[in-house]
């Protein structure tokens, strides 16, 4: 059974139809790369996978380890194994980041049945989490991205898949922002996690990110539905041509 | 435009006379006797012509008025008025009504030339239709015909009482009760002209329309009203400017605008208020009392005030936004200057009653010599403004450390999805920023007008470009002999 | 609700029947300040909506119940478990009803170079200085409120620190409003504090009720703090579910001095905390803070104004408010920069959560700046939980309700964290912790 499974998937944002018969599977193990021009849909997809509130489905299914989730809120999804890397990672002001982690991952823990960390156990899991990534112990008393630079934002993003050990990872836009050593940290990161049992979608713009995290499969998003797939040469096709082919290809 | 570049010139030329606008006209009035009663009111409506409707709500608002207090709320200080003191009607002495610029006395343009509006027809090309309202009586509107085309009715509102009874009758009242408050119930009764404006359904105002308002006879107050109904998706852009001559007493000027906006219409309403404000030693100048009031009574319809408020001994004033529609939009761009001994209590209301309704208030004071500025606000989330929006921010700025400036702002918000944002700062012109704008060469003056402009860009970027201009340059003026 | 038949006798009216055993009757000075104070009351009567001070809060409830002091001291043999603060090593001063009861204080531990005294007993020892520091209330400033607590008062705490001393352990004052069956009881403490040169201390005051009975805690606070000392003043208000608390705290700060004021609402059926803070001397600091936890019908009012008159001082204000249920908070600060009070520093923060449907505030910074060379700046806010914070955190696993409950002790902690002492921080901080859980557990049930 493919980990995810999106069939014909349209969703509206203020009634306007952003997604229009998306299909995707992915298996475990895989990691599965999304491009598209600006305001193709890459994040509506990111949204609505994760659950956010305002992303009308109207129509399709997406199925989670063979379960539609789309009834599910967002704390359930995340408890059954889904996680979403922002583009823009929220700032929380007034809740530190050990807070919010070892909220999260009890949270988590709990949903797969395991046994709460305390306070000891929780910081030595973390720090361990944190080291490969350069997050030291200042940066997770500070508040939740507050005052956080643009790649310690994604940093901490990374740090929080790596702390929660998704089965699923939707990472959106993760490179954007970022200059080539913090891009390097990054996909280092998010490299370490994969596994057999796991998957990834990464969403990007550029193939940069890429070169870094190398995928099995590239799908190209124009207008709400995925016009063409291939292997990870699509995306150096992509880069070398540009996008207009297809959207052309679209309109035609 | 050329005709505010005009007027800008004849600032400079007249530069002997320390307010720019100061002149006299000097014209045969007519005008009813001094005082106010029943019989005043009666005489306006008589002077007017009115229909039996109209002199009855002038009475009713006049009766209402003797019972009523002047508001004391605001932070001014001001020497009693007396209400009988003052003509409630003085009009330029035409033997007959001028049918068309011809007929009008040639030493009226005089003055309009002086004060640089475009009268004369071929000005067309300036893209700025005006209404003139002298002393109290409307004299002549500008384009009419071109206007008529589209559908647009821009008239006087005495010529609309007897033309469109009935958008009159309807509106009238409908943003501004007669009730409302002590200056506009007074206006209610004895306003004697101003301007009446109707776009209908899905037109768009071809050009800028104007209201040029001057006080010139003595002892007279000037009570004009402006209605102006934006229809179904239509769109206008207005503009009013205000002068005065200079004088020793106090004149009184109490307006009311009413503005309405149906479905997805959009009005612009723009002020540069330049009445004479009294001298150096807070003799003289213009009691300004205004109740300016919009309706945004469609979906998606907006309105913006924009507001340059150079003039008047005081100023009481407060553009505001009543957001029924859903999605509409209400904003407030304000730029309010004392100086020597003038007093300004002005700011807007924000009254969110539709859903997804949102405003945005930008308030700069600027305050000089011994004048006293005040921002006075309310932004009110009715239980029903599901996800309003509102941003204010307040600015002031103090030159020299005799004068005062004044943040009072009201924020109600009974809508727990409705979001308000207030922020508000007090700065001064540094000596660093003097000192270096005069290092570059910059006269003290010329350095604070720079600065001052600066800090109200956020505000005059609002002003149609015709206007920009003329405010940029008043701005400095105003605060002539404000620094050292 | 306990009636009197006539409001207007009750809180006015029992002052005849009450002069007579008021202390200090002897005392020439306080017995025109009393005269005053009813006068100027039986003149004026409750402020109502047109008088702007009063502008948000309604005093209708309190008039229609009418309150009058009780002749008879109300009993009672423990403080109430677990409503005052928890402060440790502090020396508590009890009052029941707006009467000092020694039993249950400790004045036997206050610190060394802290003086404490009732009112009542100070006044029968005609202490000369008293007289200076009672300032009759004036219409104008201190409203209505505050000349009736001129005329009723009774008793209050007087505490003197003596000049360079500083003091490690808090006082800590309790006030216990005991409701009595039948009466409308009501008590108008007066309060004296100086912080003589140089000194430091810290005052807290735990205001709670024993019972679920209406009361009328009216005080008023004048406190001095002298040249180069610092106060730092902390007060929980958790009176009980129909009490009425209104109280006036008239600071004035010396040069160099510092007044350091948190206030966290969370009890009464109506609470208005008012400061007037005089800042009179230069290069001094002034900050007012507070946190308000409302709910059901609960009125919370905090009003401030500060008064920079002279150069070169700060101010500070951070207020913070989650309403729930029905709840109204009202927020009015005032920031007054005098003629030559140049190189004034005043920034001023209030901020709500409307946590429900039919929560409502009203808040109203103002400023009035006289001066040019000032840095002063004023900030509001009134919205709901930030959407896309709470999201972030679901899609980290944490259902809704923990999400809400950490986003609001989170956005609460800003104000406390004002707080420099970090003792009574952690102490107001259980405080809003244990009502953001109580509402946590209310949800719950309704849910269920």
């Amino acid at each position: 059974m493919a980990l995810l499974e999106i069939r014909n998937l349209h969703a509206n944002v203020d009634d306007k139809p952003i997604l229009k018969g998306l299909d995707l599977t992915i298996d475990r193990g895989e990691v599965h790369a999304l491009m598209g021009p600006n305001g193709s849909g890459k994040s509506t997809l990111a949204y609505v996978i994760a659950g956010r509130e305002g992303y009308d489905v109207t129509d399709g299914q997406v199925l989670f380890d063979g379960k539609d989730i789309l009834e599910m809120a967002a704390d359930e999804r995340a408890r059954a194994g889904l996680f979403l890397a922002f583009q823009y990672p929220v700032e929380i002001p007034g809740v530190t980041n050990t807070t919010f982690l070892k909220t999260a991952l009890n949270s988590v823990r709990k949903g797969r049945g395991e046994g709460e960390l305390d306070a000891m156990q929780f910081l030595k899991y973390v720090r361990e989490k944190a080291k490969p990534l350069g997050i030291g112990d200042e940066m997770l008393k500070r508040a939740v991205n507050v005052g956080f630079s643009g790649g310690e934002k994604k940093r901490n993003e990374v740090l929080q898949m790596a702390v929660l050990e998704p089965v699923m990872a939707v990472l959106d836009e993760t490179d954007s922002g970022l200059d080539i050593d913090a891009l390097k940290i990054v996909a280092e990161g998010v490299n370490a996690l994969r596994n057999p049992e796991n998957a990834t979608l990464i969403i990007t713009h550029y193939q940069r990110l890429l070169d870094y995290i190398v995928p099995d499969h590239v799908h190209v998003l124009t207008d709400g539905r995925i016009v063409k797939s291939g292997g990870k040469e699509l995306a150096l096709e992509l880069e070398a041509k540009g996008y207009a082919e297809f959207t052309s290809a679209e309109a035609a | 435009m050329a005709a505010t570049l005009e007027t800008v010139e004849q600032v400079r030329t007249l530069a002997d006379d320390k307010y720019k606008y100061g002149f006299v006209t000097d014209i045969e009035s007519d005008v009813a006797p001094k005082g106010l009663d029943e019989d005043t009111v009666r005489f306006i409506s008589a002077k007017k012509e009115e229909p039996e409707w109209m002199l009855e709500w002038r009475l009713r608002a006049y009766r209402a008025w003797l019972d009523m207090e002047e508001p004391n709320w605001a932070k001014l200080k001001i020497a009693p008025i007396d209400y009988q003191d003052a003509y409630y009607y003085s009009a330029p002495k035409l033997d007959d009504a001028p049918k068309s610029l011809d007929d009008v006395d040639p030493k009226l343009l005089e003055t309009y030339e002086k004060l640089g509006i475009p009268l004369k027809e071929q000005e067309w090309l300036a893209g700025v239709a005006v209404d003139a309202v002298f002393d109290s009586v409307s004299v002549a509107t500008t384009y009419k015909a071109r206007l008529e085309e589209e559908g647009i009715i821009f008239c006087a509102i005495s010529e609309a009482i007897k033309t469109h009874p009935d958008l009159v009758q309807k509106y009238m009242g409908s943003v501004v009760p007669y009730t409302d408050n002590f200056f506009a119930t007074l206006n209610s009764a004895v306003f004697t002209d101003g301007s009446f404006v109707f776009i209908p359904k899905g037109v768009r105002s071809p050009m800028e329309l104007s209201t040029y308002f001057r006080i010139n006879a003595q002892n007279t107050g000037q009570f004009e009203r402006t209605l102006i109904i934006a229809e179904e998706g239509s769109y206008v852009s207005y503009l009013e400017g205000c002068t005065a001559p200079q004088r020793d007493e106090n004149q009184l000027h109490a307006a009311v605008v009413e503005l309405v906006a149906l479905d997805d219409a959009e009005i612009k309403y723009s002020t540069v208020q330049n009445w004479y404000p009294g001298d150096e030693n807070g003799v003289g100048g213009i009691y300004n009392f205004v109740t300016k009031r919009a309706h945004c009574l469609g979906k998606n319809s907006k309105v913006s005030w924009t507001q340059v408020e150079t003039g008047s001994a005081i100023t009481w004033k407060y553009p505001s936004c009543i957001l029924s529609g859903d999605n509409s939009v209400g904003e407030f761009y304000s730029v309010a200057i004392t100086n020597n001994c003038q007093q300004a209590d002005t700011g807007t209301k924000m009254i969110h009653r539709g859903k997804n309704t949102s405003s945005t208030v930008i308030s700069k004071g600027i305050s000089a010599g011994r004048a006293d500025n005040t921002y006075r606000g309310l932004i009110r989330m009715q239980p029903k403004a599901e996800d309003a929006r509102n941003y204010t921010q307040c600015d002031s700025l103090l030159i020299g450390d005799r004068c005062g400036a004044h943040t009072v702002p009201y924020i109600e918000s009974r809508n727990p999805t409705a979001k308000v944002e207030h922020e508000a700062t007090t700065a001064k012109i540094s000596e660093d920023q003097l000192f270096y704008c005069r290092q570059r060469g910059l006269s003290e003056e010329e350095a604070v007008s720079l600065i001052v402009n600066g800090f109200c860009k956020e505000v005059m970027q609002h002003l149609p470009m015709e206007f920009a201009v003329e405010a940029q340059k008043l701005i400095g003026i105003s605060l002539e002999g404000s620094v050292g | 609700m306990v009636k009197n038949k006539n409001p207007e006798f009750s809180l006015a009216g029992a002052f005849d029947e009450a002069a007579p055993r008021l202390p200090g009757a002897d005392l020439a000075w306080l017995d025109a300040l009393r005269a005053q104070g009813i006068e100027a009351f039986r003149a004026n009567g409750l402020p109502n909506r047109k008088v702007e001070a009063w502008r948000y809060t309604n005093l209708g409830a309190l008039e229609k119940q009418g309150f009058a002091p009780l002749a008879e001291p109300a009993p009672l043999d423990t403080l109430p478990d677990g409503r005052a603060l928890d402060i440790e090593g502090a020396c508590r001063i009890v009052f029941v009803n707006g009467r000092l009861r020694a039993d249950l204080s400790d004045l036997d531990q206050l610190p060394e170079g802290v003086m404490a005294q009732s009112l009542a007993e100070a006044l029968g020892g005609k202490d000369g200085e008293l007289e200076d520091l009672i300032a009759p209330a004036s219409r104008e400033r201190d409203g209505a409120l505050a000349s009736l607590n001129d005329a009723f008062m009774e008793d209050g705490l007087v505490l003197r620190v003596a000049a360079g001393v500083d003091v490690e352990s808090p006082v800590h004052l309790i006030s216990v409003g005991v409701p009595v069956e039948g009466e409308a009881v009501a008590f108008h403490p007066r309060n004296l504090v100086v912080a003589a040169r140089d000194s430091r201390a810290t005052l807290v005051e735990s205001h709670i009720g024993a019972g679920d009975g209406s009361y009328f805690s009216n005080s008023v606070t004048d406190i001095l703090v002298e040249k180069g000392a610092t106060l730092t003043h902390a007060k929980l208000q958790d009176e009980g579910p129909k009490a009425f608390h209104v109280a006036l705290g008239r600071v004035r700060i010396g040069d160099e001095a510092v007044y350091d004021n948190f206030v966290l609402h969370r009890g009464g059926e109506l609470a208005r905390n008012e400061i007037h803070a005089r800042i009179e001397g230069s290069d001094a600091e002034c900050r007012l803070n507070g946190a308000y936890l409302g709910a059901d019908r609960q009125h919370m009012d905090n009003t401030t104004v500060i008064e920079h008159k002279a150069p070169g001082s700060r101010s500070r204000e951070v207020f913070k408010g989650a309403l729930d249920g029905r709840a109204r908070g009202v927020f009015q600060g005032r920031i007054v920069v005098h003629r030559d009070a140049q190189q004034s520093d005043g920034h001023q923060l209030n901020k709500t959560l409307l946590l429900s449907r039919n929560a409502e505030m009203d808040t109203k910074p103002e400023l009035a700046i006289y001066a040019d060379d000032v840095k002063c700046s004023h900030g509001a806010t009134i919205g709901e939980l930030d959407d896309m914070a709470l999201f972030y955190m679901r899609t980290r696993g944490i259902d809704e309700a923990t999400a809400r409950d950490i986003l609001v002790a989170a956005f609460l902690n800003e104000a406390v964290e004002e707080l420099r002492d970090k003792n009574l921080a952690d102490a107001f901080r259980a405080r809003i912790e244990g009502w953001v859980a109580a509402r946590h557990e209310s949800e719950a049930e309704k849910a269920a």
